[in-house]
């Protein structure tokens, strides 16, 4: 466990380490991303890529460690703690694959359709914060929202707007939008009368409307050209995939292929590299992929709901799309579509879902091991737990959105590498910055899961 | 017009909501970036100056590797005001959990590629290494505590901020108890306000995210929750999340823990 020797595989190459002619891009610390992180770019002096890292240096928390021993009741609420953009993402993750193990799943239509809304909203307040606060600075030539809301205002005014009504969608159901507390397994704590949920109809109203506009002015943004070939990967179901789905689609290695959740780690393999304290999830073919808004309109454009298939005509965007830094555009679509949904719910919402959740088998009736996979706002999000009769957890296995794209944000890297040459070198590093966070990167969330293994003496 | 004053944003050990609840204040926040100059804050801004000298300082996460042991030293050297924000900094936070492994003599941690990764012995919060000038509670912290702290901070006071329970909270509320109508165990009487009583509005028991007030009488909470049946190995779970490693209900899951 040497100093000298992590330090080395995190840090870019130091000026003494080039050789002449060669050069760096790099970034020492992400800036509007979650959690911490730095990349290096080195070309040689022919400009080829000598090496193209996303380094993590985010502190592990070992959570699939602590989880061991606590109560399959007690998961929702630790592994909201993952992450405080999107806690709901592994909430849902953890009630389906646990009420798949207790044979709850899905506990009723109501229940599977409030998790949707509450899904939504976190798709829009994540969402919205990434194209208004992280991403579109970008674009415009800022370095913060705050600073590009002194020539236009009224833009960041209608994203913190927009992200305050995907906020209260979370709070009515869950009481809170940072870890919500009515999920769990079987259902919530707490179902909403008819009369809180019909509140919220006139703000969704309006916040659709203008998340529609939302999509024009993104599709108007200046779009650096860049086409790349990708595999692309999202959980399947019968609607556009957000809360639920047991199969997961890849595209983009000839005919598509269909992977069962539960047999996830057949196809996928978590390798830990030196430079990252998250794990790096490849096929087993060592092929980088991509998971997130991309992966699911490329895949899934038809499930849209109308009003977004609508908005992405209107944008112009041709599918599929292979310019990362097109997923600005991508990302408010889906916002369109998660407010579209959401509006959906409310309006047939004519009765209070009762009971809140279903009875639970009891102690001495839970073991089991079972998977689920749900799409949080950057990506597939799969977990798997066992559990021993008293319903203990004996094993958790998350495998979360960032942790999977990052060595296809290293290849993107390799893929920008040409165009860089011809650009300045403080204009090329910042190109490097904007590809990287067209992945909304959730470092926070990547890190958790290295294994701590416990032997009791 | 004098200088504003200087805001610095810091994370170390976190899930990143602490910070993002100043984000989440979307009616305030452009009031609050022209009342202050956000000097560093690097989930908001790539304008960033680590090294800067700062008026009010908030750090979120806890200490969990000679890294961030290093960098928070240095961020006191430069904070007038530094306040600690949420579970993590003012408790350990759900990381802190893995103290526990040390205390129930598991004889070695085995990491996936032990080379890789350095980290402390201990997930610790970081009053444990520097002064805090004030702790502000809560897994996530609460907006409106937030919003008073700055307001505060900004014309020299002490935040009003006050240290009852819970269940004060939820008495005012006019909540219907939870223990006692249904039941249900709840850590209300032992925890700190803040929340709003958000649970037992939601038809649940309290789980502590506020950590434990000030004389929290957890033996007699715990006492009370066995007498109904709650098993001993539940007791420590309860008293052993997110504020887990706090004094009070460290203590007070250690009581159970054979």
């Amino acid at each position: 466990m040497t100093t000298e020797e992590e330090r080395d595989h995190k840090q870019p190459p130091s000026a003494v380490e080039l050789g002449a002619d060669e050069r760096v891009y790099k970034v020492e610390m992400l800036a509007r991303v979650e959690g911490e992180g730095r990349f290096w770019l080195r070309l040689d002096a022919a400009g080829e890529v000598a090496d193209a890292k996303l380094a993590i240096f985010e502190a592990p928390r070992f959570f699939e460690a602590f989880l061991r021993g606590r109560d399959l009741e007690e998961v929702p609420d630790i592994v909201a703690r993952i992450c405080g953009i999107c806690p709901v993402a592994y909430q849902m993750g953890a009630v389906r694959a646990l009420e798949r193990i207790l044979g709850v799943d899905p506990p009723s239509p109501g229940i599977r359709s409030l998790r949707r809304l509450l899904y939504c909203g976190e798709w829009i307040e994540s969402h919205v914060l990434h194209v208004f606060m992280l991403h579109a600075p970008d674009f415009l030539g800022y370095e913060s929202a705050i600073e590009m809301a002194a020539d236009h205002r009224a833009r960041v005014e209608q994203g913190l707007r927009l992200k305050k009504v995907g906020n209260a969608i979370i709070e009515v159901l869950g009481g809170r939008a940072i870890h919500p507390v009515s999920p769990k397994v079987g259902g919530f704590s707490r179902t909403p009368t008819v009369a809180e949920l019909a509140a919220l109809r006139p703000r969704l109203e309006a916040a659709l409307e203008e998340a529609e506009a939302v999509v024009e002015w993104s599709a108007g943004l200046p779009m650096p050209a860049l086409e790349l070939d990708y595999v692309f990967v999202s959980l399947a179901s019968e609607d556009y995939p957000i809360e639920f789905g047991d199969e997961v689609l890849v595209r983009g290695r000839g005919r598509d292929e269909r992977v069962d959740v539960d047999e996830f780690l057949d196809h996928f393999v978590e390798d830990h590299v030196a430079h990252s304290n998250a794990l790096q999830c490849r096929l087993r073919d060592g092929t980088p992929y991509l998971v997130g808004p991309m992966a699911r309109l490329n895949l899934f454009a038809d499930r849209l709901h109308p009003r977004a298939a609508r908005a992405l005509e209107r944008s112009g965007l041709a599918l599929p799309v292979r310019n990362p830094y097109q997923s600005i555009i991508v990302r408010a679509v889906e916002v369109v579509h998660a407010f579209a949904t959401a509006l959906d719910i409310v309006t047939n919402y004519t009765r209070r879902v009762e009971p809140a959740f279903v009875e639970l088998p009891p102690a001495g009736a839970r073991a089991g091991r079972a998977s689920g996979g749900t799409e949080a706002p950057r990506g597939l999000c799969w977990h798997r737990y066992e559990t021993d009769a008293e319903g203990l957890i004996v094993d958790a296995r998350i495998v979360p959105p960032t942790s999977q794209n990052q060595a296809r944000i290293e290849r993107d890297l390799v893929g920008l590498a040409p165009q860089l040459l011809a650009m300045d070198h403080g204009a090329a590093t910042r190109r490097c910055e904007q590809l990287i966070r067209a992945y909304d990167p959730c470092i926070s969330c990547a890190t958790h899961f290295l294994k701590l293994e416990i032997e009791r003496g | 017009m004098a200088a504003r004053p200087r805001l610095g944003v810091f994370k170390l050990a976190s899930c990143d909501g602490c910070q993002l609840t100043l984000l989440d204040l979307e009616d305030e926040l452009l009031a609050i970036a022209a009342a202050v100059d956000i000097v560093h804050f690097p989930e908001a801004s790539s304008d960033m100056d680590p090294h800067g000298r700062f008026d009010l300082t908030l750090v979120e996460g806890s200490v969990s590797t000679p890294a961030q042991l290093d960098e928070l030293r240095a961020i006191r050297a430069q904070s007038r005001t530094l306040v600690a924000i949420g579970a993590c900094a003012t408790a350990g936070g759900v990381q802190a959990l893995r103290n526990f492994a040390d205390h129930r003599e598991y004889v070695r941690a085995v990491y996936a590629t032990p080379a890789y990764i350095e980290t402390l012995a201990q997930v610790t919060p970081i009053a444990a290494h520097v002064r805090v000038d004030f702790e502000l509670r809560g897994c996530p912290i609460d907006k409106g505590q937030l919003l008073e702290l700055i307001s505060a901070t900004l014309v020299g006071r002490r935040p009003d901020i006050a240290d009852e329970s819970v269940c004060m909270a939820c008495k005012r509320a006019g909540q219907v108890c939870v223990t006692v109508a249904h039941g249900q165990p709840c850590l209300g009487p032992v925890t700190h306000a803040g929340c709003g009583a958000l649970c037992p509005r939601f038809s649940r028991g309290c789980f502590g995210c506020y950590g434990p007030r000030e004389r929290a009488n957890t033996e007699a909470l715990a006492d009370h929750m066995q007498a109904e049946g709650v098993s001993a190995a539940s007791l420590v779970r309860r008293f052993r999340l997110f504020t887990g490693w706090s004094e009070a209900f460290r203590a007070e899951s250690e009581r159970h823990d054979d």
